[in-house]
C-alpha cells in the first residue's frame, strides 16, 4: 500500500505568532518552525499502516526551503522518501491555491492513500482534507480517531459532538487524523541518521505543470485587508478567596446581567 | 437585492441557534436564502422558525443520500444554487462539518473562502481571531463567491419576520459525492446539556479538578447556568471527561457569552480554543495561572470550596 503523509512547517505554537507588516503573511522568520504538531499523529498512523500492509510511505509537503527539517524530521520516524514542494511563487498562498497545488503533486505520486491532520495550528482551517478529496474526486474520511484498512476498504471512526461516526470508501482515499488516535513515536538515533540518504524530491510550479498565474499572492482567493494585535484585554479584577468567592463571582454575573 | 446563500444547521426538527445568527448577518448582505438539506421530511417543521429571522426563501432538499453520505450533498445542493441564484456570498456555521462543506464548495466554484469569522460587515469583509486570539484581522475573498464560516455567537440573533416561499430542489450526487458512505452513527453520550460548539455558556474543569469524579462539581455549575461542560486536555487525556468535551487548540472552538474555566491554567493550546469568549471567569489557586490574563474576573482560591458556593449561589439567584 503506497501512502503519502502530508506535513506542514508551522510556527511554534508556544513562540509569539505574527503577520508581516509588509504583506500580511505568515511571519516564518521571526520564530522557530515546528513540524505541525498534528503531522506527528499523521505520520505515525502512516507509519503503522505501512508495518501492517507493507508498501512506502512520501512525506508531501509545500512551503519554503527550511522546511526541509520538517521533511527530515517525518523521515526519520520512518517514512521512505519524500516530495518537497517549493517555490518562491508559491508564497503567500491561500487554502484553495495550497489544495490546487498539494492536488498536482499528488498527482505525481501513486498513492492508495493520502494521510494528513485534521488542522494545521498556524492558519486552523480544518479544510485541507475536504478540499484535497474534492480537487481529486476521492473518498474523504476526515477526523478519524480510528482507521482500518481491509484489502481496499479503508473505514474510520469520525470523531462527532456526541460520539463517532463509521464512514467508510475504497482506495484511493483521504484520510485525516485527530491527535486521539495514536501516540507518535520519538526518532531513534538510527532513524535520524537514516533519514539523511532517504531522496527528496523538490518540484516547482512549473514542474508540477500549474500556470504561474493563479499562484501565490497575487492570485490568492481572500487577503488580509488589516491586521491589528490583540487590544490588550482590559485588565480583569482578580480577587483572592476570603471564603465568599462564590458569592462575588455570583455578584459579578449579576451586575453583567449574565444570571 | 443579490440573494445570500445561509445553511441551515438542524436537528430533531428544530433550528440550531448558530442559523438564526446566520441569517442576522446575511441580512446585512443582501437578501436571505434559507437552504435545508436533510432527509425527508426534515425542512417542513423548520419553515416557520427561519421565515422569522428573515429568511425570504427556504429552499429545501431532501434526500435519503444525506444519512449516507456527509458533506457531498450540501455541496452538491449549494454548488447548484450558487450557479443559479449568482449570490453575494454563502454563509455556513464554523462547525467541523459547516467548514468541511465550505471547503469543497471553495474549490468546485473556485472560490475564496475565510473560516472561523467573528464578525461580517455589509460588504463581506469578515473579522478573523488568528494565533490563539494573539491578532485579529480582517479579510475579504477575492475570487469568486465569498464563502464565510461563522463561529457561533458572533452575531446577537435578532428576529426580522417574513414570509418566506419555499421551494424545492433535488441533491444530485455524483460518483466522487458517493465515495464515502456512513456505515453507522453512534452516540456514546447523550445528555440534556447544549451542545459544547455553540453553548452561549461553558464551564469548563481541568487539572485542578484531581479526579473524574470530581467534574460532577463542573457539571453541577453547568447545570445551574444552562450551560454545556467542557474540559482542558490534561482531563480528557487523564480520562476524566470525554474527548469530545475538549476545549482547545485540538478540540472545541467556543466562543460563548460566558466561559467558566475551573483548574485550569490557561496553556496557549487551550487559549486557543475559548479566547474569543466574551466573558471569562477562572477560578485557580495560584494567583500566577496565565488563565487570569485573561480573565474579565477571577477568584484565586480553591475550587472545591469556590465552585459549590458558586452554583449554590446562581440556584438562589435563579429561583
Ligand atoms: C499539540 C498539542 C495540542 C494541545 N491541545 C490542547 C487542547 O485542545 N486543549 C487543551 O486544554 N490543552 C491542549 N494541550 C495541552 C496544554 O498544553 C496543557 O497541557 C493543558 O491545557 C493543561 O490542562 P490544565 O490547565 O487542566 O492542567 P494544568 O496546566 O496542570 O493546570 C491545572 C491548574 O489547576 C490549578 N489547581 C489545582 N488544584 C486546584 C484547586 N484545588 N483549586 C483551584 N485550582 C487548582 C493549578 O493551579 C493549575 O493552574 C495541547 C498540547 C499540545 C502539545
Ligand atoms: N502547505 C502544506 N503542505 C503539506 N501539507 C499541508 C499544508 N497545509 C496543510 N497541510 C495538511 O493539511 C492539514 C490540515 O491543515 P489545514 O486545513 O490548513 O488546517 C495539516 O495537518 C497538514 O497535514
Amino acid at each position: 500500500m503506497n501512502i503519502v503523509v502530508l506535513v506542514k512547517q508551522v510556527p511554534d505554537t508556544w513562540a509569539e505568532r505574527k503577520l508581516s507588516e509588509s504583506d500580511s503573511t505568515l511571519d516564518r522568520e521571526s520564530v522557530d518552525a515546528v513540524m505541525n504538531e498534528i503531522d506527528e499523529y499523521a505520520v505515525e498512523e502512516a507509519l503503522r499502516l505501512k508495518e501492517a500492509h507493507g508498501g512506502e510511505v512520501t512525506v508531501l509537503t509545500m512551503g519554503p526551503e527550511k522546511a526541509t527539517e520538517t521533511i527530515r524530521k517525518a523521515l526519520s520516524m520512518g517514512a521512505d522518501k519524500a516530495l518537497h514542494v517549493s517555490d518562491p511563487a508559491l508564497h503567500g498562498s491561500c487554502a484553495v491555491q495550497t489544495a490546487e497545488t498539494l492536488a498536482a503533486a499528488l498527482r505525481t505520486v501513486p498513492h492508495d492513500l493520502v494521510v494528513l491532520g485534521s488542522e494545521s495550528t498556524d492558519a486552523r482551517l480544518s479544510v485541507m482534507a475536504a478540499m484535497l478529496s474534492e480537487a481529486l474526486g476521492l473518498p474523504q474520511l476526515s477526523g478519524a480517531r480510528k482507521v482500518e484498512v481491509d484489502g481496499s476498504t479503508v473505514t474510520i471512526e469520525r470523531q462527532t459532538d456526541t460520539g463517532f461516526d463509521r464512514v467508510q470508501g475504497s482506495t484511493p482515499a483521504v484520510v485525516s487524523v485527530v491527535e486521539k488516535i495514536n501516540e507518535p513515536r520519538y526518532p531513534s538515533f538510527k532513524g535520524i541518521m537514516a533519514a539523511k540518504k532517504k531522496p527528496v524530491t523538490t518540484m516547482t510550479v512549473a514542474d508540477l505543470g500549474l500556470d504561474p498565474g493563479t499562484v501565490g499572492l497575487a492570485n490568492a482567493t481572500s487577503e488580509v485587508v488589516e491586521q491589528t494585535p490583540r487590544p490588550p484585554r482590559q485588565a480583569g479584577q482578580i480577587v483572592k478567596d476570603e471564603g465568599d468567592g462564590g458569592a462575588k463571582i455570583a455578584e459579578f454575573l449579576a451586575a453583567q446581567k449574565l444570571l | 437585492m443579490a440573494a445570500v446563500l445561509v445553511l441551515v444547521e438542524h436537528a430533531e426538527g428544530t433550528v440550531k441557534k448558530v442559523t438564526l445568527e446566520l441569517l442576522t448577518a446575511a441580512r446585512r448582505l443582501g437578501d436571505p436564502v434559507a437552504v435545508v438539506v436533510g432527509t425527508p421530511g426534515s425542512a417542513a417543521p423548520l419553515v416557520d422558525k427561519l421565515g422569522e429571522y428573515g429568511a425570504t426563501t427556504v429552499v429545501t432538499a431532501e434526500s435519503d443520500d444525506v444519512a449516507t453520505h456527509l458533506v457531498t450533498p450540501a455541496v452538491a445542493v449549494l454548488a447548484s444554487l450558487v450557479a443559479s441564484e449568482a449570490p453575494a456570498a454563502v454563509l455556513l456555521a464554523s462547525s467541523g462539518e459547516g467548514k468541511e462543506i465550505a471547503a469543497r464548495l471553495s474549490i468546485r466554484t473556485r472560490s475564496g473562502i475565510l473560516t472561523d469569522a467573528v464578525g461580517l460587515e455589509a460588504d463581506g469583509t469578515a473579522t478573523q481571531s488568528i494565533f490563539g486570539g494573539a491578532v485579529t484581522v480582517r479579510s475579504r475573498v477575492r475570487t469568486g463567491t465569498p464563502i464565510v464560516t461563522l463561529r457561533p455567537n458572533s452575531v446577537t440573533p435578532e428576529a426580522a419576520p417574513t414570509q418566506a416561499t419555499t421551494r424545492s430542489v433535488d441533491v444530485t450526487l455524483d460518483d466522487a459525492g458517493r465515495a464515502a458512505t456512513v456505515l453507522e452513527r453512534v452516540v456514546e453520550k447523550k445528555g440534556s446539556r447544549p451542545a459544547l460548539a455553540d453553548a452561549s455558556i461553558v464551564v469548563s474543569g481541568g487539572r485542578g479538578l484531581g479526579s473524574g469524579d470530581n467534574f460532577t462539581l463542573v457539571e453541577g455549575l453547568a447545570d445551574s447556568l444552562g450551560g454545556a461542560v467542557g474540559a482542558s486536555r490534561a482531563a480528557t487525556d487523564a480520562g476524566w471527561y470525554p474527548h469530545q468535551n475538549q476545549v482547545g487548540q485540538t478540540g472545541v472552538t467556543v466562543s460563548p457569552q460566558l466561559y467558566v474555566a475551573v483548574g485550569i491554567s490557561g496553556a496557549i493550546q487551550h487559549r486557543a480554543g475559548m479566547q474569543t469568549s466574551k466573558t471569562i471567569i477562572a477560578v485557580n489557586k495560584d494567583p500566577e495561572a496565565p488563565i487570569f490574563e485573561l480573565a474579565d474576573f477571577g477568584v484565586v482560591g480553591d475550587l472545591f470550596q469556590v465552585v459549590p458556593q458558586l452554583t449554590e449561589e446562581v440556584g438562589k439567584r435563579r429561583s
